[in-house]
């Protein structure tokens, strides 16, 4: 029986969001701050001949890369991507020149001439000669098992570019700090954000880090913020001002991260009864220009890529492709929402192929414990691939529906699939994430560099101290992330805040429990005076990982789900309506049932907008539609009724048996829409599964 | 903001006289409800840096009926047109395609006169006025001008609106039969349209316009003619298929917009039968 | 200009075809209100003007000379509107969250959640997929 964890409680974020009063990046100003302005690159690829102002320089600050102290580059997994173009161009609108000025108009005004060399630019992942990056993941012997098989199913799907519309923009201000800069900022890691800093800037400087109130991340500001508070921090350094640098819509949408694009192509080979035999699958992504994050997202995909099935001889071939596009980077799901989007929509096809019913081909296939995955990972009785599919169908009276509607304008889909929580295979190991808890006058203060991004970091974390304690959910506080103070816990991504740094807190909680013995945190206070608990995170000493081979135990535990999608279609138009919408999740149990509900319930509204709405589209390798108006995001008339079922199944290695959550989600809404589609005889492969490509498929 | 706000230049009046007598002078442009001005300053599609704020000219916002037609004041915004029951009772369909545009944000400040003025080709309320052959009531310091609705626009976001002219009424003759509008958007709601239609039918006899599929509203006469005489439907739908000038865009295709066109001219056919 | 912003008369420095939206956060530090878009798409710059809402980031500071403006900073800090829409989670990262309840505003008494729905058709979310946010503003309008 828990007091605090597993109860909705008041939020700790108080009532700031709801007045006004909290301050995010644009709403801090400094004495004495200018503004700042990214001047980019005009041409997909080719190499800067010249630069010149064209403008009155007074009370300009000029910055190219000159004026870089230490390294020009974005200090990531590679060190190739340059804070700012030396001469070679990649993609449209690369960072060439910064300028800054305390009048905006003037600044805005401001003309500087660029001359290019270019060359041709490549596009399309599919012929780009460049790769990324390659993963292989291999279990048993594919070509004999399809050779064998007595039916081989075969099909390409494709996804687009998605852009995160997190409704507060990139924005930071950088201020000059005793040697150094300390830099405010809309952002998911701080870390990061540091040691991307240190770099650029000369380790010498003292940096600090300080995350603001933060309008939404969603992974458009894991990686990419470092590159926004570097132009900042060189701009603050040589004028010896703050500088303010808030992106406008069009800029961040334009210029910043995007979903990686995907073509995951499938040959299944199965027995006629619909037991899957054999899985050859072959996933591209489309990486852009530089490296960023694109390793990472092509390993997550890979990993997921054969869905929640079991299948002895599995195949997946992976390639990350460069092309001449500003950069792809982390978004909610991170290469999972591609390639399951690809397995289910292939699953409905082998079903449509053997005239089978695909609730029944996923009820065979089903992971199920002592299943091994892909990778040869052993499912333990934390899979529920069985529970979510069954109890998904059994809620909707998913098979009545279905029948039903045959033949009418409504249909229903469905999907099932999976996350795994925490940074893959030896990731969180690598990682070697710390937690910290001060024991204070005021009581007990959480101190982890996870943020407070709109998901409840805050909140689940002050819940789960507490829990741990035993104290009043009341005497925990959370600190600011700023890098001076809190604890290097990693990054707030992977569904890991809680599984994972709630996990160390939770162990930091009992080490100070049993310091404070039968006091209450005042009493011990007010006797010894305070003291800190710092541990880091200690991975299963089960997970075994093999990363040359890509083998072994992936993650720590999977979360699982299975949406059921209804839908209408207007035959004349083209136009679907979602009517409604049940995403039944298992995630071991939630931490705060009210946030855990949240995540689910806009993970899936993003997930419906990837699959029906969201359209990037680009010319000569930029976003064209680069405005709200334009790209189009679900708005309060677009979204379903949602009808949410949190299933429990606790983890043991989660903080009071909690899993990750945040991006399961965003798995499944894509294949569940286009599976709905499909049953109102379009033969949908692809998402956005916008009107016109629905008309296209129908006159098919 | 890209444009340098403080050097735009504005003058406020409260009277249509002191409105006239400034355009007369001066050269200015007028703004009223302002729901694309700060859009398109910064995308460079208006070049003006002087204005005319007629926002609080009062007498410009009625909405009457005079000798059995409808009068609506060019400052008449969305949400007026919706909460009107003068407009309930005589032109239900823009009230239909006042609640499609934007939200309510946009509908407290969008105008009908605004809406004629900006002269986009997706502009939802303008289908509307020229099926029912609306006549648009321009006023200068010299006198009034009426020009028909069908015959206003010149161009790609051209009117015959002299500089010195402002919109100032709308008028629409009592319409009789059917009413019907149908607005496909990028999304259920606060969007631009891909294909924007408004239809009346009296009979065999249709009065049919369509937006966001030419430069200008389109005004389907062949269409019209071919049903009037008796064609089928199946065939006046080609013959819309013809007279439409769809393009492909960021928002769509002109191959939708041909197709959809013609499915929803024959709903309308059928719906109002 | 003069206005009345939040109940109290104000003179704005700033220049007359300055966007509402600046004036407010610029010149007067009322950051509550936020810019999203710059286009009036989002929703996020909502204020009331003359009791409607009305997005500030498409507004010229010359349009409210004599008007009535209301800002989220004046409700207060206790607003019932405001507790449900961090008790419900309403609002998750909350910049979307002020625009929202400026608009909710306008809901009279009671509304179904068609209406709700149409008041904020005018108001993005990207955090919640808009479910918490109905079921906070019926919780205080429709209880």
């Amino acid at each position: 029986m828990t007091r605090w964890v597993g109860a909705s409680v008041p939020r700790k974020d108080g009532i700031g969001k709801a007045t006004g009063q909290a301050r995010y990046a644009d709403d801090l100003v400094f004495p004495g701050m200018l503004h700042g302005r990214t001047i980019r690159s005009t041409v997909p690829r080719g190499r800067v001949r010249s630069v010149q102002l064209d403008f009155d320089p007074t009370g300009f600050t000029v910055v190219d890369f000159h004026d870089i102290p230490g390294r020009n580059a974005c200090e990531l997994i590679e060190q190739d991507q340059p804070f700012l173009v030396e001469r070679d161009v990649r993609h449209m609108a690369e960072p060439i020149v910064l300028l800054a000025h305390e009048d905006r108009e003037r600044l805005l005004a401001a003309t500087v001439d660029i001359e290019y060399d270019a060359d041709t630019p490549v596009f399309d992942p599919l012929e780009s000669q460049g790769v990324l990056k390659a993963i292989d993941i291999v279990k048993g012997d594919v070509d004999a098992a399809l050779a064998k098989a007595d039916l081989i199913v075969e099909g390409t799907y494709r996804t687009g570019h998605q852009e995160h519309v997190y409704i507060e923009p990139n924005g930071v201000v950088a201020v000059p700090e005793e040697d150094g800069v300390v830099v405010y900022g809309s952002l998911q890691c701080p870390f990061y954000v540091i040691k991307a800093l240190k770099s650029l800037l000369g380790a010498s400087r003292h940096i600090r880090v300080v995350q603001t109130e933060t309008g939404g991340g969603f992974g458009g500001k894991e990686e990419y913020p470092s590159m926004i508070a570097g132009h900042a921090a060189l701009l603050a350094l040589k004028s010896g001002r703050p500088v303010k640098i808030i992106y406008d819509r069009v800029e961040d949408m334009v210029a910043t991260t995007k979903r990686h694009p995907s073509i995951v192509r499938h040959r299944t080979g199965v027995t006629r009864d619909g037991r899957l035999v054999a899985m050859d699958v072959e996933v591209v992504l489309d990486g852009g220009a530089y490296v960023t994050l694109s390793p990472v997202v092509l390993s997550r995909g890979c990993i997921h890529a054969a869905g929640p099935y079991r299948c002895d001889n599995t195949r997946i071939r992976g390639r990350a492709m460069f092309t001449n596009t500003p950069p792809n980077g982390a978004f909610r799901g991170f290469g999972a929402p591609q390639t399951e989007f690809a397995i289910e929509v292939h699953m409905e096809r082998i079903a449509e192929t053997l005239g089978m019913d695909s609730v029944t081909l996923r009820e065979l296939n089903a992971l199920a414990p002592g299943d091994t995955t892909a990778t040869g990972q052993v499912m333990r009785d934390d899979c529920s691939a069985r529970l979510v599919l069954d109890e998904a169908v059994r809620r909707t009276d998913f098979r009545a529906k279905r029948d039903a509607y045959r033949g009418s304008n409504r249909a229903v889909g469905l999907s099932l699939f999976y996350h795994g929580a925490g940074f893959t295979g030896g990731g969180e190991r690598t990682l070697n994430s710390k937690a910290r808890l001060d024991l204070t006058e005021r009581g007990v203060r959480i101190a982890v560099g996870s943020t407070e991004i709109g998901q409840g970091t805050r909140t689940m974390h002050a819940q789960i101290v507490a829990e741990a304690m035993g104290i009043p959910y009341e005497a925990v506080e959370v600190a600011q992330p700023d890098t001076s103070v809190v604890a290097d816990s990693g990054p707030t991504v992977a569904s890991r805040t809680c599984m994972v740094v709630g996990k160390i807190l939770e162990e930091c909680a009992v080490e100070m429990k049993t310091r404070l013995g039968a006091m209450s945190p005042a009493e011990y206070f007010a006797k010894h005076g305070g003291f800190s608990v710092l541990r880091k995170f200690e991975p299963p000493d089960w997970v075994e990982w093999d990363d040359h081979t890509y083998r072994g135990d992936a993650y720590a535990t999977f979360a699982w789900g299975c949406d059921v999608v209804e839908l209408e279609i207007d035959r004349d138009t083209f136009e679907v309506r979602p009517i409604a919408l049940t995403a039944v999740h298992e995630f071991g149990r939630p931490i705060h049932p009210a946030l855990a509900r949240g995540q689910i319930e806009g993970g899936t509204a993003q997930g419906m907008g990837y699959a029906l709405l969201e359209h990037v589209v680009m010319r000569n390798g930029a976003m064209a539609n680069a405005q709200l108006t334009n790209y189009i995001i679900p708005t309060s008339l677009d979204t379903p009724e949602f009808d949410v079922v949190m299933l429990e199944n606790p983890y043991p290695g989660g903080p009071f048996g909690a899993k990750g959550l945040g991006e399961l989600p965003m798995d499944g809404p894509a294949p569940a829409v286009v599976n709905a589609l499909r049953a109102l005889a379009l033969d949908v492969r692809e998402v956005p599964a916008t009107p016109e490509h629905l008309a296209e498929c129908a006159s098919r | 903001m890209k444009t340098a706000i403080s050097t735009l230049d504005v003058r406020g009046v409260t009277t249509v006289r002191d409105a006239l007598a400034a355009l007369r002078d001066e050269e200015r442009t007028p703004i009223a409800g302002a729901t694309d001005l700060f859009v398109a300053l910064n995308f460079g599609t208006l070049a003006s840096r002087r204005f005319l704020d007629i926002w609080r000219v009062d007498e410009l916002r009625g909405i009457a009926v005079n000798a059995d037609a409808l009068v609506i004041g060019a400052l008449v915004t969305y949400t007026d047109l919706i909460r009107s029951p003068i407009i309930a009772a005589r032109l239900p369909m823009l009230i239909e395609a006042s609640r499609l545009v934007g939200g309510p944000q946009i509908q407290n400040r969008g105008t009908i006169g605004g809406n004629i003025a900006n002269a986009s080709p997706a502009g939802d309320s303008l289908p509307i006025l020229a099926a029912v052959d609306a006549t648009v009531v321009l006023r200068s310091a010299t006198g009034e001008r009426r020009v028909g609705f069908n015959e206003f626009y010149s161009g790609y976001r051209a009117s015959v609106r002299r500089p010195d002219e402002l919109i100032v009424a709308v008028e629409i003759p009592a319409v009789s039969g059917r009413q019907w509008f149908r607005k496909v958007g990028t999304r259920a709601a606060q969007a631009i349209s891909k294909v924007v239609i408004a239809g009346v039918r009296d009979g065999r006899a249709a009065r049919i316009a369509l937006g966001s599929v030419a430069p200008t509203v389109v005004r389907a006469r062949r269409t019209e003619e071919a049903l009037a005489n008796g064609a089928s439907i199946d065939d006046a739908v080609e013959v819309l298929r013809r007279e439409i000038v769809p393009i492909d865009d960021v928002r769509s295709t002109a191959e939708y917009r041909r197709l959809v066109s013609g499915n929803l001219v024959r709903r309308f056919w059928t719906e109002t039968r | 200009m003069r206005f009345t912003l939040n109940g109290e008369t104000r003179e704005a420095a700033s220049p007359p075809m300055s966007r509402l939206l600046d004036v407010l956060r610029e010149e007067f530090g009322l950051t509550g209100t936020k810019e999203g878009c710059g286009e009036g798409e989002c929703g996020a710059c909502t204020v009331l003007v003359e009791g409607e809402p009305v997005c500030s980031c498409l507004v010229p500071l010359v349009q409210v000379d004599g008007a009535t403006v209301q800002t989220i900073e004046g409700l207060g800090d206790d607003h019932p509107l405001q507790h449900a829409f961090m008790n419900e989670v309403g609002a998750q990262c909350g910049i979307c969250t002020p625009g929202m309840i400026m608009a909710a505003l306008s809901l009279g008494d009671s509304p179904s959640l068609d209406e709700v729905k149409v008041a904020l058709a005018g108001n993005l979310c990207r955090c919640t997929g808009y479910s918490a946010i109905y079921r906070a503003i019926l919780k205080v309008k429709s209880p």
